[in-house]
């Protein structure tokens, strides 16, 4: 790819103006203030949500996030026991489960759904958002990183994951008892924590702020 | 600015002879190819929006079929196999009283994309032939259509806890089966064709009318 230019804000009285991203009608963002978000007068998108801390919120609930993601692979995460035998599980073993010919390329996307993709999003939130913490100029990149955080939101599917290790556990509930390791509480609460993040990001006001400097 | 701020109002960026940037919101003139702010590529309407939307939109219903017809999960229980497929597994829960979780299940796995193929083909159909829509449940369908359509991937999920915990000796085991690459590509790519939506393009067909 070629250097991407610093990010800009349109010159003039283009600066002044936000077209609705889901209905293209234009609004003025002069009017917009601190910790009052501004919706689409036509569709009701919101527009813009800032508040204040959110920055810090933010790349807070990342790192955290992340930490919890190492711990995820790194520790076992659910076991099962019947009849004097058992067996262990760990997320990388979830992955795995599709193995042998034309169930290896699942494997993959399970393992870029709940784990690679997540992961690379949460580190290219930090690397984008977190110079701007300590009132930095944004770091060279931070508008692709940022760009590339907000196209693999739909496809981090951390949340879906453990909804489906719940059904799982109800299906295995008759046939065997089941016992859940440190694995499962960290991915847990990670979902917790990205959700709590998603809920509170506001792209746009990003978009703002990583242009501001 | 006041006389500035009356003279937008109500106005497209396109209206305007402007672009509007999808993702940061932000709007440069009319023949900007990219966005200054968050280097997204900029087009004033996707134009092919439709016809990509309609190939991802059957590229996912033909994916959907086998994904319905093949098993998803093959057992052995003591020797025994046994597969199921999608709809197989919901009764099987059902017949072990789990209701909710059977319910959860089957909205995932087949009134969500059921729902969804009925919704996008709906939106496109609609969009097309134009005249009098109601744009705003219109929009609100496509939301809920990108919202909802990831949520489908938990059967998918449910397969690979399974097949990844439940071996145990000869005893039980539990294995994938080819359904469950149908319906993970098929969640895919109608998620592909959501995305592929221009949303504003439903307000158009509202302008053109008026």
């Amino acid at each position: 790819m070629i250097q991407e230019p610093p990010p800009t804000v349109p010159t003039g009285d283009l600066a002044e103006l936000v077209a609705c991203p889901q209905c293209d009608l234009l609004h003025h963002v002069g009017n917009v203030s601190e910790d009052a978000s501004s919706r689409c007068k036509r569709c009701g998108t919101v527009l813009f949500a800032p508040r204040t801390g959110a920055i810090e919120r933010l790349v807070a609930l990342a790192l955290g996030a992340l930490v919890l993601m190492v711990v995820a692979v790194s520790f076992p995460f659910l076991q099962m026991s019947a009849s004097g035998f058992s067996s262990k599980a760990s997320v990388f073993d979830t992955i795995s489960a599709f193995t042998g010919g034309l169930m290896a390329p699942l494997s993959l996307a399970t393992a870029a759904f709940i784990i690679l993709l997540p992961v690379l999003r949460l580190c290219a939130l930090i690397y984008a958002v977190g110079p701007l913490l300590f009132g930095r100029p944004p770091v060279p990149g931070a508008a692709t990183s940022f760009r590339l955080a907000s196209r693999l939101k739909p496809w981090s599917m951390a949340e879906i994951f453990m909804i489906g290790v719940a059904v799982a556990l109800v299906k295995m509930m008759g046939m065997a008892s089941i016992g859940f390791g440190t694995a499962f509480w960290a991915f847990g609460f990670l979902v917790i924590l990205v959700t709590a993040m998603d809920a509170m990001m506001c792209e746009r006001t990003i978009w703002r702020l990583l242009a501001k400097r | 600015m006041a006389v500035a701020r009356k003279e937008v109002t109500g106005l497209t960026a396109r209206a305007a002879g402007l672009v509007g940037c999808l993702h940061c919101g932000s709007v440069w003139p009319k023949d900007t190819s990219r966005c200054g702010l968050c280097g997204s590529a900029l087009t004033s309407r996707r134009n092919a929006s439709l016809q990509h939307v309609w190939a991802w939109w059957w590229a996912g219903a033909i994916f959907y079929i086998p994904a319905n017809l093949y098993p998803m999960l093959r057992t052995s229980l003591f020797g025994q196999e046994s597969s199921s497929t999608i709809l197989g597994g919901v009764l099987e829960l059902v017949k072990h009283g789990s209701w909710f979780v059977a319910f959860v299940v089957f909205f995932a796995s087949i009134m969500i994309p059921v729902g969804k193929f009925i919704a996008i083909a709906y939106l496109a159909t609609v969009i097309r032939r134009g005249g009098a829509i109601d744009s705003h449940s219109l929009h609100k369908l496509h939301e809920v259509v990108e919202f909802i359509g990831r949520w489908s991937m938990i059967d998918v999920f449910v397969v690979a806890v399974l097949s990844a915990l439940v071996h145990l000796a000869f005893v039980v085991n539990i294995d994938p089966g080819v359904a469950a690459i149908c319906f993970a590509l098929s969640v895919v790519f109608t998620m592909l064709s959501a995305l592929s939506f221009d949303p504003r393009i439903i307000y158009d067909v509202a302008e053109v009318r008026e």
